[in-house]
């Protein structure tokens, strides 16, 4: 019984010693993502574009030396999952946290990680992620009230629309895109015709499609998460809506392609981030990310790869793995290409966490999404 | 009135495609008092099989044959001797409870096998407008509603014109009785379990188009067939066709001139307006089964 006690004894330090000796050469950053559910195009891109960065950043000994340790946690898309997932990891003092990326689920989860002091990178565009005053809120992309103005001088300028119909999803990325794209609508006095709204997760557009028929407007601003906005287009095309379609990057983003077929043609909007975009580190990215997993990867590939090289060269100016120093340190940081290759395009996080760079306009033409212009950074 | 045509039609496509799947609820209820709450994992699943038949180099039209035979050697054989049939002997409720976890296993399986993320599946007929009085009507609408048709009206000749259909029958009003007259019982009820496979198979080709095939597919499916078939009398076959009709007509015409968010209101209020008025359905009959 004494030599089972002992045995167990030495188990039990050995395990410690294992646990104690992996927390000192690993930095302990936690994913929690849409995996699955009504989320998972979002956040398996998200996913495998960290994966990539992180494989590349511990190939070359890690950061500071430590290797980046990344357990990945399944939000199931839904906002109560991804807040218990964020206090779970809360319980082992991790330095970041990534994800999730459902604006719903940040909202409900970063108050967490924020009275834990702990810094967390998103990647929600509902603006109101960034209007409450949370210091350690950080995006991978743009915000509704970036992106909005982008968009709206579009309809104005590129489509010459005076009336538009609105079709957003109703949850907290939706309203908070259709409140800002409203604003901006009111702004230029184009008229909105039609404002309908739809469910997440929502299979059938048909009864939709002809109210958007009914309401003949100029242009239709279709605002719903990737998987919505193929069923839209697949049903836009069966029922033969011929006024063009207007969106941003989860109308235009290639699984949405891959998913709605020849329907998506003709699509045009305003893309944050493609693997499209003319830039060579871009497109050298996209090579990568398909070699690596098989598909090409749509924005929230490029969100979660830069997202980590983000942090990366966050933690190597402060020279030292303390989450309150990172949060002071990434405010206000710009990192351009020439610096850190790895961060793609230039980019910018102001004292909000909101992240400004270079977008682009695109249009869906024979399945591809093919850029026309290059739009500046908004502070430029 | 275009709108209301067009919203029509998309409606009785969808609700045709309900028909289907709850029709197969209610043979399986009339012969082995079988209540299927994979009913919708059902449907959502011989998608894969079809994409998995592709995949391998299978032209649509055939991989649509070998699913319709996998799902009836899985979701048909299968299901009857490795779930209902050891379930059954200890009563509906240890059935209703294993149909549930079989619900589970099976999204569950699909989507560590396959992929959690929503997969494109091919359209039966090219996008294509029809007008009819001003309103544009689809073609694909229109060939699903044909596929349901012909398959509803086979279905109704099967049972009610076949000497096969009408053992079917005995077997589900009067089993004892049934035997004693020389039906072979349990292979009539092995066959409402077959039918029951090609419906959902049917069903799975029509509506993955419009819900692109996920593995989450079969919630939503699966609930509105069983509204569908206490709404049409859980015990009629027709009343099953009925209810699936009501419900996906009503659900299109909700959502446009009602109010989209509370679209999936409408169909539990009617279901509950229905059991409070007639709780046997509205073909349902008080205490009779026939399928």
């Amino acid at each position: 019984m004494p030599r089972i006690g002992f045995i167990a004894a030495v188990f039990a330090a050995s395990l410690g010693i294992t646990h104690a000796a992996r927390a000192q050469d690993t930095v302990y950053m936690p994913a929690i993502l849409e995996l699955s559910g009504a989320g998972a195009v979002s956040g398996t891109n998200f996913r495998d574009g960290m994966i990539l960065a992180v494989e590349e950043i511990n190939a070359k000994g890690g950061i500071l030396g430590k290797k980046i340790e990344m357990p990945l946690l399944d939000t199931q898309s839904e906002a109560g999952i991804a807040r218990s997932q964020v206090q779970k990891v809360l319980d082992n003092k991790p330095y970041v946290i990534l994800g999730p990326v459902f604006s719903g689920s940040v909202l409900t989860s970063m108050v967490l990680a924020q009275e834990a002091g702990i810094p967390q990178l998103v990647g929600g565009e509902a603006a109101t992620i960034t209007q409450r005053g949370n210091p350690y809120i950080f995006r991978t992309s743009f915000g509704q009230q970036f992106s909005m103005p982008k968009i709206a001088n579009y309809v104005r300028d590129g489509v010459k629309a005076k009336t538009v119909a609105l079709l957003w999803v109703n949850n907290d990325f939706g309203k908070g895109g259709r409140d800002n794209f409203t604003k901006e609508m009111n702004a230029r006095n184009i008229k909105i015709v039609a404002d309908i709204s739809t469910e997440s997760g929502q299979a059938d557009f048909s009864a939709d499609v002809v109210k958007l028929k009914g309401a003949n407007p100029d242009a239709v601003f279709v605002y719903v998460n990737e998987e919505e906005s193929a069923r839209f287009l697949r049903e836009a095309k069966k029922q033969g809506l011929k006024m063009p379609l207007i969106g941003e990057t989860t109308l235009l983003g290639q699984k949405v392609i891959d998913l709605a077929g020849d329907a998506a043609n003709g699509v045009k909007g305003h893309v944050g981030l493609t693997v499209d975009a003319p830039i060579p580190a871009v497109k050298d990215f996209a090579e990568r990310f398909k070699k690596r997993f098989n598909y090409v990867c749509d924005h929230n590939g490029i969100k979660g790869y830069t997202g980590i090289y983000f942090i990366k060269t966050v933690a190597e100016k402060t020279g030292k793995f303390d989450s309150k120093a990172f949060a002071e340190a990434a405010h206000g940081i710009t990192i351009s290409p020439k610096d850190v290759p790895n961060i793609l395009m230039e980019a910018t996080w102001d004292k909000n966490g909101d992240i400004d760079r270079e977008s682009f306009l695109g249009e869906v033409v024979d399945g591809k999404q093919k850029i026309v212009e290059v739009l500046p950074k908004l502070g430029k | 009135m275009a709108s209301f045509i067009q919203l029509l039609v998309s409606g009785l496509a969808t609700g045709a495609i309900y028909a289907l799947i709850a029709v197969g609820f209610t043979l399986l209820w009339q012969t082995s008092q079988t209540i299927n709450f994979a009913q919708g994992e059902f449907v959502m699943l011989p998608a894969f099989f079809v994409l998995g038949a592709m995949s391998i180099g299978a032209p649509f039209w055939l991989a649509c044959i070998i699913a319709i035979g996998l799902s009836v050697l899985t979701l048909g054989v299968v299901f009857k001797f490795a779930v209902v049939d050891p379930m059954l002997k200890h009563g509906v409720l240890p059935l209703v409870i294993s149909t549930i976890a079989l619900a589970v296993f099976l999204k569950e399986a699909v989507k560590d096998f396959y992929s959690s993320q929503a997969q494109p599946f091919p359209t039966l007929v090219p996008a294509n407008d029809i007008h009819v009085l001003d309103a544009v009507v689809s073609t694909q609408s229109l060939a699903v509603l044909a596929v349901a048709i012909v398959t509803v009206v086979g279905l109704n000749l099967l049972l009610q014109k076949t000497r096969l259909g009408r053992s079917m029958q005995a077997t589900a009003q009067n089993p004892t009785l049934a035997r004693i007259l020389g039906i072979p019982v349990r292979r009539m009820v092995l066959y409402t379990f077959l039918i029951n496979a090609v419906l959902v198979a049917i069903a799975s080709i029509l509506i993955s188009p419009i819900y692109l095939a996920k593995f989450t597919n079969g919630e939503t499916l699966g609930l509105a067939a069983f509204i569908a078939a206490i709404i049409g009398g859980f015990n009629q076959v027709r009343g099953a066709v009925l209810g699936g009709v009501i419900l996906g007509i009503l659900d299109n015409l909700s959502a446009a001139y009602v109010s989209a968010q509370y679209r999936a209101a409408i169909p539990l209020l009617i279901l509950i307006v229905v059991i409070l008025a007639r709780p046997q359905g509205l073909l349902g009959r008080v205490e009779e089964r026939t399928v």
